[in-house]
């Protein structure tokens, strides 16, 4: 049997209808296959993954994949994955968000759980369009960029999710694009092995509401975009900020030892059962 | 021994079993946190500060699904930031326990003041039609026995519960007395014991209630706020969205006389009734004593559920009063209610405040002489 039809047997879900919600040619496929062949090579048990997303077209990914899954609210995948992770560490938690998801509605949540550094892995499908609700401007919508809602082009700036990542404390940060999936797999993989927050921004695309509208082709020619876009972030140190116009860095961008917060909370329990036993 | 409202509701939290808390501070609720905040580690528990209460709701949900027993304390302001999230702790169906001790509102309104003004929004709050579990508390012992209720209801019936407090309630130090933690009845939610290939998590039983696996434990099972089938996944199909939508209201409407609650006074004889609850129902137990000692037929019932509104036991009663009064610290919310059920078999007055003070016995009292 091809080895990626066995993986397709051992984790996709066969009680579960398909076909699944998307388009075709969407990133969200690719990634469902990346993140399944690095859960493979973790050797975890699917028993101890479980799978938290948010509302979108990434966050249907988790009704496919054969794990614990949570399908939660707009914008608080993050804030159900911390109770989860919280009541059971011994859980490996992944969370799956899009950019609108992540960085607009849970924007809050998303800053405040890395900097919190629970040992959450937290993947930001950023599209740079709000897909399921038909292509409105997302924070991560170039400026200029026309959506459903910004007809005469986009006028606010756009975010950097990593970068975001990064300044509010988390302790590991990678990019990666839907295009160069073997780096996309031992993004995850390393993501889902670090202990403390990591994220992985995963540059995807939304041809049928944001390619189509800004004249950047079909799937295929976004995958080229990206592409042609994407700098390994080794090179990319070395180059110049007018050299990395329109481009961006991918690869590892962070990566840091800080302070769990299960084994720092591990401590306030022993401290609180002395301080109970004293007043006793 | 001597214990503040908030102080009694975490101690019967624990009592119950409750091992994890999310909260944001807000006032008058404050005190729930700060406690459970030393509490809680000290029985191999988790609290966490959230970043809003919002982050709060779907915490406690998530450690409710990783099989933990699990709270989150507010008041109006943060109570209205919850909404949504407890609304996917209907449709899911996840056990747990939401206190808001009630301030004035609307929006900050005064913080220091108490008011009964969440009744209708724990009732609706959330959007979509759902049956939902309120209870209130009126004196410290309550906090500490209600609240070990409430746990016992959401995991009986994997529903959020609501608990209503209010400012007086919870911030009054009164003696009480704890029970030794063997002698508190604790109910568990009930977990499947069926091999996992035959676990179906939103099955319907006879009861109405599916049993309820704890991410980790084998059962890898899929969890929804949209609606969906008896496996969880995500349907539109008109009978599976009509199965799952009856069974929801089914689970607890079968089950009213379980849930209901009511504690009464005098009110075999009675000819005029007061219904009252939270700190008003301490000025009526008061005001209908007294109003006893002076000949008058009074009698009160103090509801301890609120939601679902407990009119199997209040109707019989309404066809052999001559009036019922309902004081409330609000326009008329609970009123509302009674006069809904009474259909004019009885006269319904109202007796409202609004203005951050307490109903106080005499207030009720003299109403009761006139009536
Ligand atoms: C509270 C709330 N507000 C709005 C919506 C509607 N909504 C559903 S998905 C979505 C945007 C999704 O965009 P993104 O997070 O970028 O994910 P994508 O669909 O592009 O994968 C919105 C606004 C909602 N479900 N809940
Ligand atoms: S709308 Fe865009 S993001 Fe959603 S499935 Fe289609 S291509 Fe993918």
């Amino acid at each position: 049997m091809a080895e990626v039809t066995k993986l397709i047997h051992k984790y996709l879900r066969h009680d579960k209808k398909f076909p699944h919600v998307w388009c075709p040619g969407c990133g969200n496929g690719i990634l469902l296959g990346a993140l399944i062949r690095a859960i493979d090579r973790t050797h975890l048990e699917k028993d101890e993954i479980v799978i938290v997303s948010g509302i979108g077209c990434s966050g249907r990914l988790s009704v496919y994949v054969d794990f614990n899954t949570l399908h939660t609210t707009h914008g608080r995948a993050l804030t159900f994955a911390t109770g989860v992770k919280l009541a059971n560490p011994k859980l490996q938690v992944i969370v799956i968000m899009g950019d609108g998801d992540a960085t607009a509605i849970g924007g809050n949540h998303f800053i405040h759980a890395a900097r919190r550094n629970l040992n959450l892995t937290a993947i930001v499908v950023n599209n740079s369009i709000y897909g399921m609700t038909g292509g409105q401007y997302s924070p991560t919508t170039p400026y200029g960029s026309l959506a459903t809602t910004s007809l005469h082009g986009n006028i606010e700036q756009a975010f950097s999710i990593a970068e975001l990542a990064a300044m509010a404390g988390a302790s590991m940060v990678s990019r990666g694009t839907v295009y160069h999936t073997s780096l996309l797999d031992e993004l995850l993989e390393k993501a889902i092995h670090k202990r403390g927050f990591s994220v992985v921004e995963v540059i995807s695309h939304c041809h049928t509401q944001y390619g189509r509208r800004n004249k950047m082709g079909n799937a295929a020619d976004m995958l080229l975009w990206q592409k042609k876009s994407a700098v390994r972030i080794e090179k990319a140190r070395t180059m110049s900020d007018e050299e990395m116009q329109d481009k961006f860095s991918i690869g590892v961008l962070v990566d840091r030892e800080l302070p769990v917060y299960t084994q720092e909370y591990r401590k306030v329990r022993e401290m609180a059962k002395k301080a109970m036993t004293q007043m006793r | 021994m001597l214990l503040q409202g908030n102080e009694a509701i975490v101690e019967g939290a624990i009592a119950a079993g409750c091992r994890f808390f999310a909260g944001y501070p807000i006032t008058p609720a404050t005190e729930i946190s700060e406690v459970m905040s030393y509490r809680l580690p000290a029985v191999d528990g988790t609290f966490i500060q959230m970043e809003d209460e919002i982050a709060s709701m779907g915490a406690i949900i998530g450690a409710s699904l990783a099989g933990t027993k699990s709270m989150t304390a507010t008041s109006g302001p943060g109570f209205s930031l919850m909404q949504e999230n407890l609304g996917f702790a209907c449709i899911a169906e996840v056990p747990c326990v939401i206190v808001n001790v009630m301030r004035g509102g609307p929006s900050t309104g005064i913080p220091t003041q108490v008011s009964q003004g969440d009744v209708m929004q724990a009732r609706w709050g959330t959007h979509g039609d759902h049956p939902i579990i309120v209870l209130s508390v009126s004196t410290t012992q309550d906090c500490f026995s209600i609240t070990v209720k409430a746990f016992n209801l959401a995991e009986k019936y994997r529903t959020p519960v609501i608990i209503l407090a209010d400012e007086v309630v919870a911030h009054t130090r009164e003696k009480i007395f704890l029970p030794h933690p063997g002698e508190v009845e604790i109910i568990d939610r009930i977990r499947p014991n069926m091999p996992p290939d035959w676990y179906i998590p939103y099955e319907d039983t006879s009861r109405g209630v599916p049993p309820m696996a704890a991410f980790g434990e084998g059962y890898r099972y899929h969890v929804t706020g949209l609606v969906h089938d008896s496996r969880g996944f995500p349907t539109q199909r008109p009978d599976e969205v009509k199965g799952l939508m009856s069974r929801l209201f089914r689970k607890i409407n079968q089950h009213f006389f379980d849930i209901q609650m009511v504690e009464e006074e005098a009110t075999e004889d009675a000819e005029i009734l007061t219904v009252a609850y939270g700190s008003v129902a301490r000025s009526a137990r008061r005001a209908t004593r007294e109003a006893r000692h002076r000949g008058i037929k009074a009698g009160m019932v103090q509801l301890v559920t609120l939601w679902p509104f407990p009119r199997q036991i209040l109707e019989p009663k309404l066809r052999k009063l001559r009036a019922v009064l309902v004081p409330e610290l609000n326009v008329g919310q609970i009123s509302r209610e009674v006069k809904r059920i009474n259909q004019g078999v009885t006269r319904v007055e109202t007796l409202n405040r609004i203005d951050g003070n307490l109903i106080t016995p005499a207030e009720i009292l003299s109403r009761l002489m006139k009536m």
